[in-house]
């Protein structure tokens, strides 16, 4: 089957998921992104690849962080950036999302970023769009936020450089959680031996053993010398039923405290997508520990961003 | 076409980069081939002199047509560019763009005194007004024909030529 995100010729045209790209793109976009680490300290953070074009930031969902990091990523590539916050009152009006796509495209846009609450609606845009415009999912609903599952490995390949060598845990909201899917596939394609799902039963995905992951339910067993450990936020607004008894038994369960991050390897890094439930799934002490790595994150989800973005614009079907 | 001794053309580089090199020199090698002669320079000057590396992939003027390369290595100037004289060093000399680029990115990060150009081979075919300063060896070439400076692991130098695709 054709990958809607490549070309014909097997270059990456719209960032939609990490499921299913291959190793060597995977590899290019976090070596791009070692490179634009550069960039963010020196004098003029500025270099001129997206000169020229316009980016579009259309968030049918909220995001502060992710929609900032796109905005700064495209702007020191300069690029001219436009943020769109489309809430569910404007597309009351009765505009549908590819009505909204055409508009912008008229405008003369040259990438879309998108974040929706529907799986899938990144996807049908990129369906959609004329040869030379370029998609990028900025999360859709339960599905992908591949940005993040990237900048998330970028951090881990920071740290720690052997990545065949690691024990990842991922603890928490898997359920919900589309930047553990994103997380998921890009380590498995990237050759990290073990990764480790810790969560109760009520929030992990049927079958998720399928990805490639080891399931345990009990946080102390889970993080036995782990390498990596990558808390998941609670999310609060997507519950809709009664999955857990209270966010106190949760934090109890599977909050991450100084004597559970102990059990981890004595060099473990703590990671966060944020924002964070302080005192729901993380303990300010582990938050704000030598351990964290949770704002080098949100710096180096600038680079990656570079890197999609300069990677995507070179490459017109 | 008989190329010269690249090893020779080396060592001629280096007698003619060795007057203009004083205490605020700077040797900025350019990707890949660039990079390696100021590798092989730098303990043959017989001074400390600083050392920085650029990656133009972000700066060049043909990224609408071909996209960004594959493989970018990260640019590194650790020293403060301000009041620096810079040496610019590059294999092939051709049609100037790369040496735009670099200029460009230099500038990025700060104002320097001065830059010069030091290059291993001319191979003519300038498209651009920019003349290197220090020349090893002047080569013509057609534009159907492409020279490549490589390096064998134990750091030696050879020239190869080919067909431009």
């Amino acid at each position: 089957m054709l990958n809607p995100q490549l070309t014909p010729d097997g270059k990456l045209r719209h960032l939609l998921s990490t499921e299913g790209l291959p190793r060597a793109i995977l590899n290019q976009i976090l070596d791009t992104a070692e490179s634009f680490v550069g960039v963010a300290e020196r004098e003029v953070k500025k270099v001129p690849l997206l000169r020229g074009k316009t980016v579009c930031n259309i968030f049918f969902e909220n995001s502060t962080r992710t929609r900032t990091t796109f905005e700064i990523a495209a702007k020191r590539l300069s690029a001219d950036v436009i943020n769109l916050n489309v809430n569910t009152s404007s597309q009351s009006k009765g505009e549908t999302i590819l009505d909204t796509i055409d508009n912008l495209t008229a405008m003369h846009a040259d990438m879309f970023v998108i974040r929706h609450a529907q799986s899938g609606a990144a996807h049908l845009i990129a369906q959609h769009v004329a040869p030379h415009i370029h998609v990028i999912n900025a999360g859709d609903g339960r599905h992908a936020h591949p940005t993040q599952g990237l900048l998330d490995v970028f951090t881990i390949r920071r740290y720690k450089p052997d990545m065949h060598n690691l024990r990842v845990a991922l603890v928490g909201d898997v359920l919900h959680s589309r930047v553990a899917r994103s997380e998921i596939h890009a380590l498995t394609t990237l050759g990290v031996p073990e990764v480790r799902v810790i969560a109760p039963k009520t929030l992990l995905p049927q079958h998720v053993e399928k990805l490639g992951v080891q399931v345990y339910h009990d946080m102390r067993e889970g993080l036995k010398d782990v390498d990596v450990i990558m808390m998941l936020r609670l999310q609060n607004e997507r519950m809709n039923g009664a999955l857990l008894p209270s966010a106190q038994e949760y934090f109890k369960c599977y909050g991450l405290t100084p004597e559970k991050l102990a059990l981890a390897k004595p060099d473990a890094i703590v990671m966060h997508p944020g924002p964070m439930n302080r005192g729901v799934e993380i303990d300010s002490a582990v938050a704000d520990g030598k351990q964290s790595v949770i704002l080098p994150q949100v710096t180096y989800g600038i680079a990656v961003r570079m890197a999609v973005m300069s990677m995507l614009a070179g490459n017109s079907a | 076409m008989i190329l010269p001794d690249a090893e020779a053309t080396f060592e001629v580089l280096l007698q003619k980069l060795k007057p203009l090199i004083t205490d605020n020199t700077a040797l900025v090698g350019i990707h890949s081939g660039g990079v390696w002669l100021v590798d092989r320079l730098l303990p043959l000057l017989g001074r400390p002199v600083a050392r920085g590396t650029l990656d133009i992939s972000f700066y060049r003027d043909d990224f609408d047509q071909r996209g960004l390369r594959a493989e970018n290595k990260p640019s590194q100037i650790p020293f403060d560019v301000q009041d620096q004289h810079i040496i610019l060093i590059d294999d092939v000399f051709h049609t100037g763009r790369t040496i735009r680029a670099a200029m460009n990115e230099l500038f990025d990060y700060g104002r320097p005194a001065s830059i010069s150009l030091a290059v291993l081979v001319d191979r003519g075919g300038r498209e651009l007004p920019i003349v290197p300063q220090i020349v090893a060896a002047d080569i013509p070439l057609p534009v159907s024909q492409n020279l490549q400076l490589l390096q064998s692991e134990d750091g030696r130098f050879h020239f190869e030529l080919k067909d431009s695709i």
